[in-house]
């Protein structure tokens, strides 16, 4: 029987992703994309996007609640994760410098940068592809973007949600003329970065084209993935832990939802992408 | 004998007496000026002098023979010129006119208290004074045929004023029309006119030379009360005359009691004897009642409808108040009809302000596009505008105007300025819905703001929409924000600028006012108040209040709610919303929490400026740098990467695919 189905399902997959990790990055994307849509309605309220969109959300004061709301979600996601981080220590690791020093720490380490470095030499056709490991130099900086963004975005914003708390504290009317600023455009820097860079990376490059299913579903074919991160897989092979990770993929139905998700989400992001681009050209003032 | 010594001497004497009385004289003169006829007449024998009088140049000649020739030749100068006395010569120009009254107290007191006085000392432009009846340097006495009072000329001089079509007959309330033409035909006109007697009754000889009162005073000599005695000024024996009428005594002793004179003899038109007032009426109804008389020249309907005449605001007007001229002896009194319905003969006032009017002017330079007054009035059916059946009633005004002012009609056509569909506008107008909507008749109208009569356009100083007299225009129904405004930095009582200041229709447009509290105005607001303070305007909209204002809503501050509407000050005035003691409770109105420290928020910053906001400006740069530092690394990277992977995918296609075949052959060969 357990041989039909996999059979029947062609190959065996490898877990990447543990549920909370998928979870958190779907949280991420619902809570991400709403903050950018309704924040860019704001920033770009000079085009007549904008003013559409603020009402199809509902009006402004529908769209600050949502984007609050996102806001919410979105710390929740950062928290969330620090305290994954914290169990993992106590549960996986001994103690922290093993967990941030580790080989699968997602810290930037040597290997990073040979890697860095040697990708680069590949892209010019000068060496071989590098033997990338579980976590790539390009998914560590993403990573931290996140980090920084949700201080640096997360601090202004809290700022101009309660700025009659924040100046009885002392701070200067004017920090909250900066704060918008800084607000504003790191929130232009990641949602850019995101829904190109990160969207490229990811998804879009040819080698993952359309779209890499592995955030949402958390398995990818086991030989696609020996190709990908080779010495991560040579090392499980190596430590015999390899099994561990060995699942069985979802059946189609749940392959396609993730999809539908899936291209939801990108639709969004070019979209907004594209509004960006548009009330940055052709409509700035 | 006289011993020829002596008369030399004496001739001696007297010559000395005669030099010193020549030079003393001449030191008197000289040293005296203006105290002789002589002198005065050293410029004033100039027959091209002129000078000036109430800002007109007149001539000042006076004519040495006529003045001899006068009743005041034994009168200095000064006598009458009372106030040159003693002047420095040449004496200013634009005397003060000569007071008669200084030697004619009596009439003068009269005149005073005569309709004519009256007028004369309310600056009435039109009212005579004594110069006016009597001349000035050229007076003869009433009985000298060359007096301008001689009876003879009495109709005439009166008739100056009083004929038809005359100024005063025209522009005020004189109540009798006809008045010359119907005194020539009367029996004391043709008496003295044709008969040449001067016992004849003239004007003066009714109405009093001075003393001119309407017949409702009750000091007049034509008052009902008076008329008995002032005609038996003459008619001495009238009670034997009409002895079969009224009974001997009666008429001294209860005149009252008794028809007067002018109930049987029409005024001026005296011997023409009528006993029933509406015959008058009746005589133009026995044509103009009849449903089909028609004109002959072109047809239009010449029917009277007696009985809309009747429940119109004129029912108690007979016909030919209005259409004067008519002849009763004619066999058709109208025949000789030539004048239109003059209104302003009675409605003398409204009269001046129409003639200043646009629409007067169209008319008086017989544009056919010109209203009359039937146009907005009616003609038989005139009604109050307090009537609502009135088509001057306030509800039905708009659509009045819309007969000429509608799109498409002759005034629209005509228009060339920026207010277009006017009507459509105003009806939608906060005023237009208030008036047609909530049917508040207190509701402004068109005749409200462009007055009823004297509408003029906007740039006319005298017009009501000029842009200096709009805010009390507007100020007539708001007046307390009129009074607010005028305190304002947006008021040139304020402000002293040769730039346009902002009058109410420069915010709240002029035939599409919207209620203050709609969204609609509170979101155009801001791009009014932008028209001149550009810079403010479009800085504003790089702030949060600006921007969700952008988008359509209403909920936060606009420039208004901030800097106040009407009473807008600079900052620096204490009573500024704006001012350090103000602004914290400014922000508090939609920040309950606002501190000082909030209220140093830039509601108008940008980051366009290093100069004004360096703090933004650095941060914004610095923002950008790193956005653009960033997308560069990244892009590169990403661009670098694209063509081999490109090759990756194929690479790994064919590695899956040997996978694959390696995995089937392992199969087949288990």
């Amino acid at each position: 029987m357990a041989n039909i189905i996999s059979a029947e399902y062609k190959t065996v997959q490898f877990q990447r992703f543990s549920r909370l990790n998928r979870v958190l990055h779907i949280m991420m994307i619902v809570s991400f994309i709403s903050l950018a849509l309704t924040g860019m309605t704001l920033k770009f309220s000079y085009t007549s996007w904008a003013a559409i969109l603020s009402h199809i959300l509902g009006g402004f004061e529908s769209a600050g609640f949502i984007h609050r709301f996102a806001a919410v979600i979105m710390f929740s996601v950062f928290f969330i994760h620090i305290i994954d981080l914290i169990r993992m220590r106590r549960k996986e690791y001994n103690s922290w410098k093993e967990l941030l020093l580790g080989k699968n720490t997602m810290l930037f380490n040597k290997k990073d940068w040979h890697d860095l470095r040697d990708s680069l030499k590949w892209f010019l056709g000068l060496g071989e592809r590098p033997q990338y490991g579980r976590w790539t130099y390009w998914e560590k900086f993403d990573y931290f973007a996140v980090f920084w963004g949700i201080c640096v975005i997360g601090s202004t914003g809290l700022t101009l949600w309660f700025p009659e708390f924040f100046t009885s504290l002392g701070i200067p009317g004017w920090l909250i003329n900066v704060a918008t600023i800084i607000h504003s455009d790191e929130a232009l820097l990641a949602t850019g970065f995101i829904f190109t860079v990160h969207f490229f990376n990811t998804h879009l490059r040819p080698e993952k084209f359309p779209m890499d299913l592995v955030i949402f579903s958390g398995r990818v074919p086991l030989e696609e993935y020996k190709l990908d991160r080779p010495k991560e897989y040579n090392e499980l092979v190596e430590s015999g832990a390899l099994e561990e990770y060995l699942v069985e993929p979802y059946p189609p139905i749940v392959i396609r939802a993730i999809k539908v998700f899936g291209w939801t989400a990108l639709i969004f992001g070019f979209s907004i992408i594209i509004w960006i681009i548009y009330a940055m050209i052709f409509a700035y003032r | 004998m006289t011993s020829p010594v002596y008369i030399s001497l004496r001739k001696i004497q007297i010559e000395f007496f005669l030099w010193v009385t020549i030079f003393s004289l001449l030191l008197f003169t000289v040293s005296a000026a203006a105290q002789d006829n002589s002198d005065c007449m050293m410029c004033h024998e100039d027959n091209t002098l002129k000078g000036e009088k109430a800002g007109k140049t007149i001539s000042v000649f006076v004519d040495q023979k006529k003045l001899d020739a006068s009743i005041h030749s034994n009168l200095d100068c000064i006598s009458c010129h009372a106030d040159l006395k003693d002047a420095d010569l040449p004496h200013e120009e634009d005397v003060p006119p000569v007071n008669c009254g200084i030697c004619h107290g009596d009439a003068q007191k009269l005149f005073d208290e005569g309709l004519h006085g009256k007028s004369f000392s309310r600056g009435d432009r039109l009212a005579p004074s004594c110069q006016t009846c009597h001349g000035s340097h050229d007076i003869f006495s009433s009985k000298d045929s060359r007096s301008k009072t001689y009876p003879l000329k009495i109709p005439f001089l009166c008739g100056m004023c009083h004929k038809e079509g005359a100024p005063v007959q025209l522009q005020r309330d004189i109540p009798a029309s006809h008045i010359l033409e119907n005194y020539s035909e009367s029996i004391h006109g043709e008496g003295l006119l044709r008969k040449g007697l001067l016992v004849s009754a003239t004007c003066a000889s009714c109405h009093t030379p001075h003393r001119i009162l309407p017949h409702t005073d009750s000091r007049s000599s034509i008052a009902r009360k008076n008329i008995a005695a002032t005609c038996s000024n003459c008619h001495v024996e009238i009670e034997a005359v009409h002895r079969k009428i009224i009974k001997g005594e009666l008429w001294e002793k209860e005149a009252h009691i008794l028809p007067a004179c002018v109930d049987c003899h029409q005024p001026h038109k005296v011997r023409k004897v009528f006993y029933e007032q509406g015959m008058a009426d009746k005589d133009c109804l026995r044509c103009h009642d009849n449903p089909n008389l028609k004109a002959l020249d072109d047809k239009r309907s010449l029917f009277v409808d007696i009985s809309i005449l009747q429940s119109s605001r004129h029912f108690n007007i007979a016909c030919s108040q209005c259409h004067s001229g008519v002849n009763p002896s004619h066999l058709r009194p109208c025949d000789n009809l030539t004048q239109k319905v003059d209104c302003a003969s009675c409605h003398a006032a409204v009269g001046d302000e129409f003639q200043i009017s646009m629409h007067g002017q169209l008319l008086a330079a017989n544009d056919p596009n010109a209203p009359t007054c039937s146009e907005c009035h009616g003609t038989h059916y005139v009604l109050g505008r307090r009537n609502p059946l009135a088509l001057t009633f306030p509800i039905n005004v708009p659509n009045l105007c819309a007969k000429c002012h509608r799109e498409g009609e002759k005034a629209a056509v005509r228009y060339t300025g920026s207010e277009r569909e006017i009507i459509e506008r105003y009806t939608e107008s906060i005023h237009g819905k208030g008036l047609t909507k909530s049917g508040l008749t207190v509701t402004a109208t068109c005749a409200d703001c462009h007055t009823a009569h004297m509408e003029l356009s906007h740039t006319d100083p005298r017009s009501s929409i000029n842009h200096n007299n709009i805010a009390s225009t507007c100020g007539r129904c708001h007046h307390g924000i009129e009074e607010q405004y005028n305190k304002s930095v947006h008021s040139r009582a304020v402000t002293n600028t040769d730039r346009d200041l902002p009058v109410c229709n420069d915010c709240h447009t002029s035939h599409t006012i919207r209620r203050a509290d709609s969204e609609g105005f509170k979101l155009t607001i801001m791009t009014q108040c932008g028209r001149c303070h550009e810079d403010i305007a479009s800085t504003y909209f790089d702030t949060y209040h600006g921007k969700v204002s952008q988008l359509g809503y209403t909920k936060t501050a606009k420039c208004y709610d901030c800097h106040g509407a009407h009473d807008i000050l600079p900052t620096t005035d204490p009573a500024s919303h704006l001012s350090r003691n103000n602004v914290v409770a400014t922000c508090q109105k939609c920040h309950p929490g606002a501190n000082r420290q909030f209220a140093g928020y830039f509601t108008h910053a940008t980051h366009h400026d290093p100069e004004k906001y360096p703090v933004l400006f650095w941060t914004f740069w610095g923002m950008t740098t790193l956005l653009i530092g960033t997308f560069i690394v990244a892009g590169m990277h990403t661009i670098l990467w694209l063509p081999r992977s490109i090759r990756w995918r194929r690479e790994l296609k064919r590695r899956l695919e040997a996978a694959e075949s390696q995995e089937v052959t392992d199969s087949i060969e288990e």
